[in-house]
């Protein structure tokens, strides 16, 4: 009888903080799902930002947009700067009160939209035209865009330019075709530097992949498309590369990414973003380099873009407020300030001469917006790219038809879900 | 008056058990008043986690709002059907994580418990100089945090690190380390001519087995992996050396004098008298070293994120990866209660191996004993 009281009391205590926990911090058992008009807090907002900072340049130019903009309009903002930004989002959509406005990483964008934490809130922005389409187009889940980029970056050559004058090379040599860029890197290659160091993954073989008029799924995200001749000769042209020789992955290099490659001279090229410019003024200053467009497949021109938007959540209490300070942070001289404190390009087509005047020698990243390609951003696919990642690692060794191939069932398989 | 009543016994007079009843209720409330504190903590911040986590691991909750909603659906077995069942990405990287697991406890725990058991009998001889000083040296790596290790090992094992260089005294061309997937077991089958590593035999790559093909299951743990084991077994020897010692310390002085006057040897004494007495010691080593490798996190958040080509993936760190950057929250919870299991199931064995054996064959035969009194009985 002892016992059954014990366990009963126990059962009690358990079950009285579980239905306190249920109830509490979600907002009850029932929230509700995202729907126009928004949800607008009476008298002055306190909102709450998180943002995946590259540093202290970057938080502290956010954070005096947030305050310009808190002050001019009355309300407050606190800017967090995440330690982890994907564990943070996820555990604010969790407990129901996550930030009110957030980088959202376009990779990682179609899951949230697909499970309803976003707040579609593009059609409130009159001039959200004025964006890159194909930004515009990442941040687009089953018809409807989301919301609006926030800056954005694009792959593009570097050269080492006392390499490239070694080497006996003069800007005429500049590859602008795939035979070119083999070419200059058989003869950058030494026996201490490779000639083109490129960085593992799909993030940087999938330039080589739009080059040549292919990409991972159809236009439409519906289904994959990567066992295809131009993504399956792609890849096999730069393996025959990496093979002979001529190109070599930043992995064979000992380096982490083709940067760190490119900075302690193992390779005289190599294919990254604009995200350089601050590591080689930081890590490798006595670095000379020079920046050009990537050379052109045989369909044409073709890089990566990477790209993030300010996510408004769901579940934020203001969200009116949430997009006002969308839209004061998303000006042509608000995108410029940022360009300006810490190295992001515009999202605005009408921002692009200003930044082209202003930085010069960023003209090749710029024009990777007219013909750049988002990254995949169909629900469910995290896991299936981390796979293909995976498999492609050892990249001179990969059996590249029979990785696309397993590509395309797992990505089949998790588009249906 | 009371207490000489009581004393007498029960059922001795009405008056003094009711007293004595009164006082054993108010003893159970101020017991309860006393472990209520803990009980709270422990249901907010273990039963309740834990029976939230089962829940989600039989639901389609997406990470969105509380999952107890009413927008949150029951799926029954669907998450650990794609773990277990359903061939697809989900399964194999699951088999793959309890592959590379499974040689990293191979390769760990018994060489920590060896290394360890080693180091607390050097540290233990009452005639060393220094003994504090190696206790202290020995013992530090477990105090260090491990992210800290890591960070140290992440340099220590680059191309072109102190370990390689340290090799290349001996001429010989270490590995990049981290980058390096390729398996322990099929670069040895390789070395002696057993397989040909770039080519492997058909029948081992073609026979699949839950996701992946036995080639892949032999590969034993990556070069990646082993230095990840090198770090761990480096760093937890010291705790497990502590362990040791206590037990060797248990040790009566007259037991080893006997032995000696017996006229046993050194090796003789260790393995006659030394080592029974500390199976219970051992056990509880291996125990922890078992459940803590299983676990094992840290090292693949902080240096490899599961890399080189998942070669370190590892259930606990690929649950976390599928919750929380995947969005698959139940089968990530389904993940941690499947390896919740593995490791009791586990444990429960190595129990019954490790166990006493003189007082298992004693218990056995006492119950032998009263079924053969029983069957007299009846007959």
């Amino acid at each position: 009888m002892n016992r059954t009281r014990r366990t009963a009391t126990l059962a009690l205590v358990l079950g009285g903080t579980l239905f306190a926990s249920g109830c509490g911090g979600g907002g009850g058992f029932e929230d509700g799902s995202a729907s126009k008009p928004p949800a607008s807090a009476k008298g002055p907002a306190a909102l709450k930002m998180l943002i995946a900072s590259s540093g202290d340049a970057e938080t502290a130019a956010v954070k005096a947009a947030a305050d310009a903009w808190a002050k001019k309009t009355g309300n407050t903002v606190t800017v967090t700067a995440a330690s982890d930004m994907q564990q943070q989002l996820a555990q604010g959509f969790a407990s129901g009160s996550p930030a009110d406005v957030f980088y959202m990483d376009a990779a990682r964008f179609a899951d949230y939209a697909k499970n309803g934490s976003l707040y579609p809130y593009a059609d409130q922005v009159s001039d959200n035209s004025d964006f890159y389409e194909s930004l515009r187009q990442t941040f687009t889940y089953e018809g409807k865009q989301y919301c609006i980029p926030k800056d954005f970056s694009t792959l593009a050559l570097q050269i080492n330019t006392d390499s490239w004058a070694k080497a006996g090379l003069t800007d005429a040599d500049i590859p602008t075709t795939w035979d070119q860029l083999e070419a200059v890197s058989k003869k950058l290659t030494t026996k201490d530097q490779a000639g083109l160091g490129i960085g593992v993954g799909i993030d940087r073989l999938g330039a080589f992949v739009v080059q040549n008029g292919g990409w991972w799924l159809k236009e439409d995200g519906s289904a994959p498309s990567a066992n295809s001749p131009e993504v399956t000769q792609a890849l096999e042209w730069v393996q025959k590369n990496v093979k002979a020789g001529n190109f070599k992955m930043s992995n064979e290099l000992d380096s982490g990414w083709g940067g760190e490659a490119f900075g302690t001279e193992k390779s005289a090229m190599t294919i990254e973003g604009n995200w350089i410019k601050g590591a080689a003024k930081n890590d490798y200053p006595k670095l000379k380099y020079k920046t050009v467009e990537l050379p052109a497949g045989p369909k044409g021109k073709g890089t990566l873009q990477f790209t993030q938007c300010w996510g408004v959540a769901a579940d934020s209490k203001a969200q009116a407020q949430a997009v006002d300070l969308v839209k004061s942070l998303s000006t042509v001289d608000q995108q410029m300030a940022f360009a300006d404190a810490f190295g992001v390009m515009p999202s605005r087509q009408s921002a692009a001469e200003q930044y082209k005047t202003k930085f010069p020698e960023d003209a090749p990243f710029i024009a990777g917006g007219e013909y750049g390609h988002g990254p995949i951003n169909a629900a469910g696919m995290e896991q299936v790219v981390a796979d293909l990642n995976s498999k492609l690692e050892g990249f001179a060794g990969a059996n590249i038809p029979q990785v696309l191939e397993g590509f395309d069932t797992n990505a089949s398989a998790a588009l249906k879900k | 008056m009371t207490t000489t009543q009581a004393a007498a016994g029960p059922g001795t007079s009405r008056a003094p058990r009711r007293g004595r009843r009164g006082e054993g209720q108010r003893q159970s409330v101020a017991g309860w008043l006393f472990v209520t504190p803990t009980l709270v903590v422990l249901g907010l911040f273990l039963a309740i986690p834990i029976v939230m986590a089962l829940w989600v691991s039989f639901s389609d909750w997406n990470g969105r709002g509380n999952p107890f909603s009413s927008r949150v659906n029951l799926v029954g077995a669907q998450n650990y059907a794609a773990l277990l069942t359903e061939p697809g990405l989900s399964r194999q990287d699951f088999m793959i994580s309890l592959r590379n697991t499974f040689y990293y406890v191979i390769g760990v725990v018994p060489l920590q418990t060896v290394l360890a058991l080693s180091l607390a009998v050097i540290v233990n001889q009452r005639f060393l100089k220094g003994r504090s000083f190696f206790r202290t040296a020995f013992y530090f790596p477990s105090v260090v945090s491990s992210v800290a290790i890591s960070l140290i090992f992440l340099f220590l094992f680059t191309g072109t690190g102190a370990i390689n260089q340290f090799l290349s005294i001996f001429g010989i061309d270490g590995p990049v380390w981290f980058s390096d997937p390729r398996g322990l077991i099929h670069l040895v089958g390789d070395w002696i001519g057993l397989w040909n590593g770039n080519r492997p035999p058909a029948a081992l790559e073609n026979t699949q087995v839950m996701s992946l093909s036995l080639w892949e299951w032999l590969s034993g743990p990556s070069v990646a992996m082993s230095a990840i084991m090198l770090q761990v077994i480096w760093t937890t020897a010291g705790t497990f050396m502590l362990m040791f010692i206590a037990g060797l310390q248990d040790l009566p002085t007259e037991v080893e004098e006997a032995a000696m006057v017996d006229g046993a040897n050194r090796w003789q004494r260790f393995r006659a008298v030394t080592l029974p007495h500390l199976r219970p010691t051992i056990l509880l080593v291996v125990t922890l070293g078992m459940i803590g490798t299983w676990q094992v996190f840290d090292q693949m958040y902080v240096m490899t994120q599961g890399g080189p080509a998942k070669t370190t993936l590892t259930p606990a760190y690929l649950s976390y990866t599928v919750a929380f950057n995947q969005n698959q929250w139940g089968e990530g919870a389904a993940m941690a209660f499947l390896l919740f299991m593995l490791i009791f199931v586990l444990t429960s064995v190595q129990r019954f191996w490790l166990r006493d054996k003189d007082v298992a064959r004693e218990r056995k035969a006492e119950r032998a004993q009263r079924r053969a009194a029983k069957k007299a009985v009846k007959a």
